[in-house]
């Protein structure tokens, strides 16, 4: 494929995820007032970082061919831990770094299991889903934790030069992710792994310690999550992040990501992100209670696929 | 059609089989005898057709998986269809006052929800684990909007008998059971369309190549375990009297443990729904224990999630030895 058209098979994919964002906001700024102010929009953007913090890995991991389902489940649990030794010992350093260390476990349990024991990446994932479910409701006997030190929420809140810290880390994050898939040998063999597995292992690379590392990269990035979470909502709930794996396969299937051709594309994954985040904040807007939400965004998702299905088959 | 007559699929009466399936009644057996002996009340005639009970209810939902699963696609959705089925069959046996209307109501939207993941899968081409993932909370979603939190409850004795009844000491369900496993059975094992399932699941392409309507038969498996879970909506019904937007959703991963437990291949083309009927007592006998021995029940999605992926790594490492 010459530059050129590798240039235009991108630009081509632009208006999908553009359409609907622009269509979005279209539709929100003339249906409520609240909509387009400075201060709304800040609060989409500030609400959609946890979301692109988990739709990035999951990004990667379905380029390789797989899926994480257990990623709201980990980020719960990460959350409590989190929370749980943050109220316990009152070190926020250690608080972070067990959020973290438990995303990295799940994480590196998930690659184990997939390249290793060679279990289906959708089963692995449904397991794991169940592990950390269940491990939050048992550590915490299904209550809340409650009574974290309150320099966790600055996390959330905080400003650095007048820009939510939140934004700050996200910006981080997908920059770190744009380098790591655009710019290192460890993305083109992401790439590799959803086009030509064979080639890889012919090229004699470790097919395996590439796809654990995969999912340890979306386990850490989960804990991240977990902290910006925590800190969101000053409390660890054992529910709290159940499902949010589905609007992040939402908002990179509305951005373009392929399920099948396991070709990936992280500014549509991004749009896609905001997109899912325009949605939500605009129905909350219009009093559409949460359930609902669900439904339009798994309404969102299908049209998306059908549309990818449609130009998969031209 | 006399083309794929012919289709050569595994049978029950293999000898491999019958050893696999005898080993897994061999795992019930022993696991019972320790629950026996670590606690009194498992033997009791009444946790036994407790057991009874709900192994009927998860094999309703799982054998409509266990097609499913033979063509190596995936329902995620069964628990969501479980919750939304019973939930509209309640309002309209409270609405009209008539149980059947009730029955039909949620037999016919488990059919409509299965068939929609038919048509996700099919036509537009979008991996079943994906597009019935995408349904489980779309499902969801609708549920928890259309009950806002309110409870049904209360319905006719008459209904009422369907899941806590009995007939000569033995629970309804099981009845229901027996029937549904000798349908299934029957079906997968005995009719072209049962074999065309098998060969789908070995292989597709081959299995398009030999005159197989594998988009048909594939949109029929996902019907049929939609209008199980409409099914099976019912008997929860009847047995807790009481209907909340939440009712089902748990049984989704333990459903599933059950068909692989059972011996039925994830990847499709070979298993039995017979297997998965001791795959649904082998996992109730397994929550039941867990049960009994007062362990908390926050255990229980965490000893699922365990049991799914033994099962899965049991199966993957048969198939490499076999290869």
């Amino acid at each position: 494929m010459s530059t050129r058209t590798l240039v235009f098979s991108q630009l081509a994919r632009v208006p999908g995820v553009a359409i609907a964002l622009v269509g979005l906001c279209g539709i929100f700024a003339a249906t409520s007032p609240g909509f387009a102010t400075p201060a709304n929009i800040a609060n989409v953007l500030t609400q959609s970082t946890i979301l692109l913090l988990l739709a990035l890995p999951m990004t990667l991991i379905i380029m390789t061919e797989g899926l994480d389902l257990s990623m709201g489940a980990v980020l719960t649990f990460a959350s409590i831990v989190l929370a749980m030794i943050a109220v316990g010992t009152g070190s926020i350093t250690l608080a972070v770094a067990g959020g973290l260390a438990v995303g990295l476990c799940f994480g590196f349990l998930n690659g184990a299991l997939i390249a290793l024991l060679d279990i289906p990446p959708f089963i692995t994932t449904l397991g794991t889903l169940g592990i950390a479910q269940g491990l939050s409701l048992v550590v915490t006997d299904g209550q809340s934790v409650v009574g974290i030190p309150r320099t966790i929420e600055a996390f959330y809140s905080g400003t650095v030069a007048g820009i939510p810290l939140p934004i700050i880390i996200a910006a981080l994050a997908y920059t770190l992710t744009h380098v790591l898939l655009y710019r290192t040998r460890f993305g083109t063999y992401i790439f590799a792994l959803g086009g030509n597995r064979e080639a890889l292992k012919v090229a004699g690379i470790s097919v395996r310690g590439m796809l654990i590392r995969v999912y340890m990269f979306g386990g850490l990035m989960a804990g991240f999550a977990a902290l910006l979470m925590t800190a969101r909502l000053n409390s660890a709930h054992p529910t709290a992040g159940i499902g949010m794996e589905f609007d992040a396969i939402a908002a990179l299937a509305v951005g373009g990501t392929s399920f099948e051709r396991g070709n990936g594309w992280l500014l549509g994954t991004l749009l896609g992100v905001v997109t899912v985040g325009v949605l939500r904040n605009g129905l909350n807007l219009l009093a559409v209670p949460s359930s609902a939400q669900v439904a339009c965004i798994g309404a969102l998702v299908i049209a998306a696929l059908f549309i990818d299905g449609l130009r998969g088959e031209q | 059609m006399s083309m794929t007559g012919k289709i050569a699929a595994p049978r029950f009466a293999l000898s491999g089989d019958v050893m696999q399936m005898l080993y897994r009644v061999l795992a019930v057996v022993l696991l019972s005898a320790i629950l026996a002996m670590l606690s009194d009340v498992f033997l009791t005639a009444n946790n036994i057709l407790n057991v009874l009970r709900q192994t009927a209810l998860l094999f309703l939902m799982a054998s409509g998986l266990t097609l499913v699963i033979l063509t190596a696609g995936l329902d995620l959705s069964i628990g969501a269809n479980v919750a939304l089925s019973g939930c509209l069959a309640a309002s309209v046996i409270k609405l009209t006052g008539a149980p059947l209307a009730g029955v039909g109501v949620g037999i016919l939207c488990g059919t409509m929800v299965g068939l929609a993941n038919g048509v996700l899968v099919t036509a537009l081409r979008i991996p079943s684990f994906i597009a019935t993932y995408g349904m489980m909370w779309m499902l969801t979603g609708v549920t928890y909007y259309y009950m806002g939190g309110e409870t049904i409850h209360g319905f006719p004795a008459g209904f009422r008998q369907l899941g806590s009844g009995y007939l000569f000491g033995v629970p309804t369900p099981v009845y229901v059971m027996v029937l549904f496993l000798a349908i299934g059975a029957l079906f997968a094992q005995r009719t072209i369309w049962g074999q065309q399932i098998y060969a789908i699941g070995a292989n597709p392409v081959a299995a398009r190549l030999s005159g197989v309507p594998v988009e048909r038969r594939l949109v029929l498996v996902y019907t049929v375990s939609g209008a199980m879970a409409g099914l099976a909506s019912l008997i929860i019904l009847a047995r807790i009297n009481s209907a909340q937007g939440d009712i089902g959703e748990e049984l989704t991963l333990p459903a599933i443990a059950a068909v692989l437990v059972g011996g039925t291949s994830l990847f499709g083309g070979s298993g039995t729904v017979a297997g998965t009927l001791i795959g649904a007592l082998l996992l109730t006998v397994v929550l039941n224990g867990m049960n009994l021995l007062q362990i908390n029940s926050s255990w229980q999605p965490l000893a699922t999630g365990i049991i799914i992926l033994l099962a899965v790594w049991i199966d993957t490492r048969t198939r490499r030895l076999g290869e």
